[in-house]
């Protein structure tokens, strides 16, 4: 058994290996960067998302983002079933970070002394030094800020990496989340013509692996480091226990269902820092999607089920065309009902009869 | 919605009455044996009217509309199991071969939950045989009078524009949303949920209990009152609780099925009902001849 001590040092030797080959001059340009504009953002907790301009409205800018890492007991189910979560900002997912192409993104990433391990974060936007997880390991009592240029437009994941054995157990205990970099003059539909969104709610997707005790129940542990052992037995069988949006299965149902009206167009960020998932809109389309999450490709059209690779993020954008009830599933439906992987949108509006009517109500058979 | 007086057994004396007939029947054997076989307390129910929304979905000219209500009769005296079925009752159903091994993990005087409406009929029907009474699962009526001001019925809307069937589907989402029940997984002890005015304990606690009444569709009369015409479809059943719901016989977790829009049941388990045996058949039965 590891102890927490031992996880702990381990993943900060790992970690120090790797900050050696990794560290490299950040930027060449460290006076143009010092002479942006700079903006300080403060995150929402998902699904939802901090205010932003789909467009950007001048030249590029240094963007201020500050993340807390709380580690702490979370119930991921209605039966209380309990993870000793890792989280960026206290949330899983971590929050979205949203910057424009060509914007540099500067976090402050805090580890306050009340954890017990060391966590560092990979950002897919990146580029150089493993996507900076090289360069932000920080031990509880630490803070570190990175800095990194938005390159490439689109959905990316983010996650902790803090060396070998570590990265896996960090990141299916909660710690991913997502960035998106829009382009600076917003989203294009597939001909190069502008589109934009009403709304924006972000979905991360995340599998989850309890041990369970002799008798098949869901075991539960004081601290993160003591379930090491037991979890990663379970997650070697890859089979997870739950497969949830937002940190717990129903967290997007009932009053904390997603909102919409008919005519207002929706962009879902959907991302699965860990394994393959497939959104569906039950009773919708994606109108526009960019199933890579990459904005520099034109968005597939019309799709039914898109496909979100292990280890990123898409984004579909669909107009609601009728009220009503709306499940937002991952389309393997075993883990949407037994696992946990469903979300709602309630949707105000007027019916369109031509769009779907019951011409006939139940009724016997005629004979 | 009103009930009328009821009159209640003091549960020891109906205890005993019981507990007297099947330690003779049954239990000769085994004098050290806690609780005589099948001897949950019973609760007898004067008869009485009450007001009751009817179970299934009901559509009007077309159109789903909320169930109607109907004056129930319950004409002869309800003999209703005080507590669901226990862990232990069932047990013994188990060890006789009849009854499968429920899906619950608990022990002793808890309720038996993870068991599907074939396993509340295989045990009905094993106790019946086991005593020689006529044992079964209430219907939703009978449930229902028994619940008493317990009872909620479907969560329903009153909802119903032809134009924008939406507007229904919004409302009954809104009104399970706000009646805000947590999940409550854990089975409690025998009585852990109080007695209601009747005198039957844990209604609507965190069981769901069966019925034997099938679910069913049915068409409304022009009068809006009465049944023109229906389908009943008995793989489904009518389950009560916190709210009434539909599940399939076979199923005994109700928290499946949540893609759906709707509370599940924590948990499936069941209590019984017993006909009481006519005035000739007793007097046989006490001559020796059963």
């Amino acid at each position: 058994m590891l102890t927490r001590r031992e996880a702990l040092l381990g993943s900060v030797l790992t970690a120090a290996a790797v900050a050696t080959i990794g560290a490299m001059p950040v930027v060449a340009n460290a006076k143009e960067v010092a002479g942006l504009p700079r903006e300080k953002v403060t995150l929402a907790a998902p699904p939802f998302v901090h205010a932003h301009d789909q467009v950007a409205k001048s030249g590029p800018k240094v963007v201020e983002f500050t993340m807390t890492i709380e580690e702490k007991p979370m119930v991921i189910d209605a039966d209380g079933t309990q993870l000793n979560a890792m989280t960026y900002n206290g949330s899983i997912p971590g929050p979205l970070m949203v910057v424009h192409e060509g914007d540099y993104l500067e976090l402050t990433l805090i580890n306050p002394d009340t954890n017990t391990l060391a966590h560092n974060i990979d950002f897919h936007a990146a580029t150089g030094a493993l996507g900076g997880g090289g360069l932000t390991l920080v031990n509880p009592g630490e803070q570190v800020t990175l800095r990194f240029k938005a390159t490439r437009s689109g959905t990316f994941v983010y996650h902790c990496a803090p060396g070998g054995a570590m990265i896996p157990w960090h990141v299916v205990s909660g710690m991913s989340g997502a960035v998106m970099v829009l382009p600076r003059d917003g989203l294009k539909d597939d001909k190069g013509k502008p589109i934009s969104y009403d709304h924006i709610y972000y979905v991360g997707e995340n599998d989850f692996y309890i041990p369970r005790d002799e008798q098949g129940k869901f075991k539960k542990y004081d601290s993160a480091g003591d379930n090491y052992d037991d979890t990663v037995k379970v997650m070697r069988g890859l089979i997870p226990t739950h497969v949830v949006f937002n940190g717990k299965a129903g967290s997007l149902t009932g009053a904390n269902a997603m909102k919409a009206k008919v005519g207002e167009t929706v962009l879902i960020v959907h991302s699965q820092a860990n394994r393959d998932t497939r959104p569906h809109l039950i009773g919708g389309h994606g109108d526009y999607v960019w199933e890579q999450g990459k904005f520099a490709n034109p968005p597939a059209k019309d799709l039914e089920t898109w496909f979100i690779r292990g280890g990123s993020a898409g984004s579909a954008l669909y107009t609601f065309l009728q009220p009503g009830i709306y499940a937002y599933v991952n389309h393997n439906l075993i883990e949407a009902v037994e696992l946990g992987a469903t979300a709602h949108f309630t949707v105000e509006g007027t019916w369109d009869d031509d769009l779907m009517t019951q011409v006939e109500a139940p009724k016997a058979i005629a004979s | 919605m009103s009930f009328d007086p009821v009159f209640t057994f003091g549960a020891i004396g109906a205890a005993a009455l019981i507990g007297l007939g099947l330690s003779q029947a049954l239990d000769s054997g085994s004098p050290e044996s806690p609780r005589p076989l099948g001897a949950s307390e019973l609760v007898v129910l004067a008869t009485g009217s009450f007001d009751h929304p009817q179970p299934g979905e009901f559509l009007r000219e077309s159109h789903p509309v909320a169930a109607p209500v109907v004056r129930e009769t319950i004409d002869t005296p309800l003999e209703i199991m005080k507590y669901q079925v226990s862990v232990s009752d069932y047990g013994r159903c188990v060890a006789d071969g009849v009854c499968k091994l429920a899906d619950s993990r608990k022990i002793g005087n808890v309720p038996v939950t993870g068991v599907s409406h074939m396993d509340a009929e295989a045990y009905a029907t094993w106790l019946s045989a086991r005593t020689g009474e006529t044992w079964r699962l209430p219907t939703d009526v009978e449930w229902a009078y028994a619940a008493g001001e317990r009872f909620r019925g479907d969560i329903e809307s009153d909802e119903s524009d032809p134009n924008n069937p939406a507007l229904r589907w919004l409302a009954q989402y809104r009104t399970e949303t706000a009646l805000g029940r947590k999940p409550d997984p854990e089975p409690r002890g025998q009585g852990g949920f109080g007695i209601n005015s009747k005198g039957v304990a844990d209604v609507a606690g965190n069981i769901w209990e069966w019925t034997s009444t099938c679910y069913v569709h049915a068409t409304m009369a022009s009068d809006g009152v009465g049944v023109a015409s229906s389908i009943d479809n008995c793989g489904v059943h009518a389950v009560e609780g916190f709210h009434r719901t539909y599940m399939s016989n076979f199923i005994r977790d109700g928290k499946s099925g949540g893609c759906a829009v709707g509370t599940p049941p924590d948990n499936l388990g069941f209590r019984l009902v017993r006909d009481r045996p006519s005035l000739v058949r007793a007097t046989l039965r006490r001559l020796g001849f059963s």
